[in-house]
């Protein structure tokens, strides 16, 4: 970190020095800049992304939900989402009480220090990240673990407190080295942003708020990757990535639908559309009398055209959700799909007792059908989404207020105000499911927000957690579903696709089914390392 | 004039005080979270007990007062913190991002000196002639488009238009060196707006001084004595047309930081900027505490600088020592 530091300020120091000089031959130096990269050699990719992590270390959240090109885990994922051995030979030995799994670890690995990888590595990584000092935000997803072993060099062992039948599907986490990462604080080390691992790419430069730059690890264990530079420009506005895309700058991007529209027509790019878990629903919260009146609930899901949100708000890229699990998961319950049925919903509404006030607006007992929709100020997708169901509301009588608000603003009025939430969390079912709808977790952080408690919906999800028989997991997320058409504690509008427009030079290119999180995992590039340049 | 920098100095140090712990006030009142900046989109899926004991560890469950004295003590004795959002200590965040933000402002000033001072001598010659009548309105103009907006402008004809000069970042976006000739060409758009927002200041000043100037009875009575125009007007005209310039040099220093910060953003410049505004919004007060204190030192010494050159340009004015 010292000598971090003194670099530091001495290229400050020489950059002051340099002004003068620069300024005199600036105009002479220019040329014409940004070319050099999109048509450039065939081993290399510049690819544009929205966002940018904080941090590369994995133990404050980087890649933990697998593909962290730096980082390995033990298990990661297929294009279909499937486990499959990464650092482990195989997949897990799970014991019969379904608390033990136990990982036999690849022989022969080393970090790109040239240091070798072993058991204890793996224990490094989930002690650390569980431990109390530890500022990882997303260690809740751990919270299973009681305890984890190394059993000689090339074995690890988890000991869980409850059976949790996705934990092989947290085991994608990526593992750093202790002889590295163990000897630094870990909030705030070097290791966040000079990272050593065991993946396919080396980190080659990160500039804050400009690029994160990788270069292949010729001592790759699944070998060499074929790109042998992959650098990723972040460029938060979605016009200035399509431009530079345009312009050759870059490779590919993620853009929005109507932007991507603009290169359909390019025979040198190819456009690649991920399906995603990656839902926006309205929290519908108990606390609130007209919210948590279920004829309320239920004549909202079939008062709402979710076909119209998708056509119009998503430009046709997305599905339209009735619940988390979207409806091309083998997960989804067939026959939940509601249709848009405006005189249904009016049906139930008046059998319920709602009847149209003078102004058309609904009452019941006195309280009138109306309820603030907070959306999250700043967000278009998000707005679109809270007008359109305040209108379809409108059409069945019930008066939607749509407000808009930052995070801190809309956080304590969450136990009897609307929201329009997003999430989604591919890769199993309890994910999304068990913290958006068990009742103990209501108010939790933002976990469950609308309040909701459903007795059966409590037992079957933790019948789909505990179980490690597949046909039992499916029949309980069966329920779930079912019992949310009776009782919807939220209404679910879409599940949105993210496009990509990528030129046509590199063979091997798809798509995984991808989460709500814009993370640099997600994308045609999710498996960079195995693309191939085209003869 | 050594007696005036130390008085100076003597009384930098209470109004840095009173900066820093303004800041800190200011970020706790403020309605942003610290905790919930921090844990990002995570947060969403966190749970309570995991948010209190970030919270906990961050220290922002600690009294504002305490949190001021703790970091105050902590970087008298040079630590000056973690920042939390960038997950970085303070002291390398600063190392890594000031020399191109320095960079970036001196290129700028010494545009806006040079180009400023010469076209305000030119102009001032002839005040009312068509060269001062273009470059005056032409400077009103400027004096009230935001640099940001100026950006955006440049961006469109120079970098999508013309297609002569890159759009924005340090060096090419495939380049992973930092080499001399692509910071060169991509400094010149971001640096240019820079100083074109601060020429008009300087010009005006500088054309109104010189003009005054070739009115007065001194240069009046060096023309009469047959001096050539170039002596009268560089060594008699721009002489004292120059002295309220020299104010001006230190009084744009605030606005010159303040310019930076859009300009960095615009054309994503690895500079400070990003780093202040994200350090604002997640209340980073380590972070945002030190480059308040940069910012204030900037400024306090700017003003130091412009009363010391006016000083020795005009012995008349002597130092308040």
């Amino acid at each position: 970190m010292v000598a971090r530091s003194i670099h530091g300020a001495m290229r400050g120091a020489g950059a002051a020095a340099l002004a003068g000089a620069l300024a005199l031959t600036a105009a002479a130096c220019s040329n014409p800049g940004g070319e050099s990269g999109g048509q450039g050699a065939k081993d290399t990719a510049v690819v544009g992304i929205a966002y940018e992590p904080e941090t590369l270390s994995p133990l404050l959240g980087y890649g933990k939900d697998g593909n962290s090109k730096i980082f390995d885990g033990l298990l990661t994922q297929d294009v279909d989402m499937k486990l499959k051995p990464a650092l482990a030979v195989a997949l897990p030995e799970v014991s019969a009480d379904r608390l033990t799994y136990t990982y036999k670890l690849r022989k022969g690995v080393k970090f790109s220090d040239g240091q070798p990888f072993t058991a204890k590595d793996v224990v490094f990584t989930y002690s650390t990240i569980l431990a109390p000092k530890t500022n990882n935000p997303s260690k809740g997803e751990l919270d299973a673990i009681k305890d984890v072993r190394a059993d000689g060099d090339d074995t690890v062992v988890f000991t869980l407190k409850y059976p949790y039948a996705p934990f092989a599907q947290r085991t994608v986490l990526p593992i750093v080295p202790e002889h590295v990462a163990g000897k630094q604080d870990v909030n705030t080390g070097d290791f966040a942003t000079a990272p050593v691992g065991t993946g396919p790419y080396k980190l080659a430069k990160w500039s804050r708020s400009e690029k994160i730059a990788f270069e292949a690890n010729p001592s790759y264990w699944g070998g060499a990757p074929k790109v042998k530079k992959f650098t990723m420009a972040i460029i938060k506005d979605d016009d200035v990535r399509a431009t530079r895309l345009r312009s050759g700058d870059l490779d590919g991007a993620i853009l929005p639908p109507n932007l991507a529209q603009g290169f359909e027509k390019d025979k040198h790019k190819k456009t690649y559309t991920a399906k995603t878990y990656d839902y926006r629903n309205v929290t519908l919260p108990t606390g609130n009398k007209v919210t948590g009146d279920t004829a309320v609930r239920r004549a909202l899901d079939l008062a709402v055209d979710r076909k119209a949100m998708v056509d119009k708000i998503l430009d046709g890229a997305g599905k339209p959700a009735y619940g988390p699990v979207p409806t091309g998961s083998p997960w989804f319950a067939k026959g939940t799909e509601r249709p848009h049925d405006l005189a249904m919903a009016k049906k139930i509404l008046d059998e319920a007792g709602w009847k149209p006030g003078a102004d058309g607006i609904r009452e019941k007992d006195g309280v009138r059908a109306a309820f603030p929709l907070w959306y999250l100020s700043g967000d278009k997708l998000r707005q679109d989404h809270a007008l359109a169901y305040a209108s379809d509301a409108k059409k069945a009588g019930i008066d939607i207020t749509t407000q808009s608000g930052t995070w801190e603003v809309i956080e304590p009025k969450m136990k009897d105000e609307a929201v329009l939430a997003g999430g989604g969390s591919p890769g199993d079912p309890d994910f999304d499911q068990y913290t958006l709808l068990k009742s103990s977790l209501g108010g939790d952080g933002f976990n469950n927000m609308a309040w909701y408690a459903d007795p059966a919906v409590d037992k079957a999800l933790d019948d789909g957690r505990k179980s490690g028989d597949t046909a039992v997991r499916k029949a309980a997320y069966d329920t779930i579903q079912r019992e949310l058409v009776k009782n919807p504690g939220y209404t679910f509008l879409t599940h949105i696709d993210h496009l990509y427009v990528v030129n046509d030079r590199w063979d091997g290119l798809s798509t995984q089914t991808e989460p709500h999180d814009h993370g640099l995992a997600s994308g045609p590039w999710w498996n960079v390392e195995t693309w191939a340049p085209k003869k | 004039m050594a007696r005036m920098a130390g008085r100076r100095t003597l009384f930098a140090a209470p109004v840095l005080l009173v900066v820093t712990f303004g800041v800190f006030a200011v970020a706790a009142a403020s309605p942003f979270d610290p905790v919930k900046a921090y844990a990002g989109s995570a947060g969403l899926t966190a749970s309570q007990e995991n948010l209190d004991q970030l919270r906990a560890n961050l220290g922002a469950d600690q009294p504002l007062v305490t949190r001021w004295w703790d970091w105050l003590t902590a970087a008298l004795t040079g630590d000056l913190g973690d920042s939390s959002v960038l997950r970085q200590p303070v002291a390398d965040v600063i190392g890594e991002r000031l020399g191109w933000s320095v960079l970036l402002a001196a290129t700028a000033f010494l545009v806006a000196i040079v180009l400023g001072t010469g076209l305000g001598v030119l102009a001032g010659r002839r005040p009312g002639g068509w060269l001062d009548r273009c470059v005056s309105s032409l400077a009103y103009t400027l004096e009230a488009a935001p640099a940001f907006w100026l950006g955006l402008l440049a961006i469109w004809f120079f970098a999508l238009k013309l297609d002569v000069l890159p759009a924005g970042g340090l060096t090419d976006t495939a380049s992973d060196t930092v080499t001399f000739g692509q910071v060169a060409s991509h400094l010149v758009l971001p640096a240019a707006v820079l100083g074109v927002s601060q020429l008009p200041w300087f010009y005006l000043y500088v054309r109104q001084g010189v003009a005054d100037a070739l009115e007065e009875d001194p240069v009046r009575g060096a023309r009469a004595r047959g001096l050539s125009e170039r002596t009268v007007l560089l060594g008699h005209a721009l002489r004292s047309g120059m002295l309220p310039m020299l104010t001006l040099v230190g009084s744009r220093v605030p606005e010159l930081i303040t310019g930076a910060l859009l300009v960095e953003t615009v054309f994503s410049w690895p500079g400070i900027a990003a780093a202040t505004v994200q350090a604002a919004t997640s209340v980073d007060f380590p972070l945002l505490a030190a480059l308040t204190v940069l910012a204030t030192a900037a400024v306090l010494l700017g003003n130091l600088l412009s009363d010391l050159l006016y000083g020795i340009a005009d012995p008349r004015v002597g130092f308040d020592g």
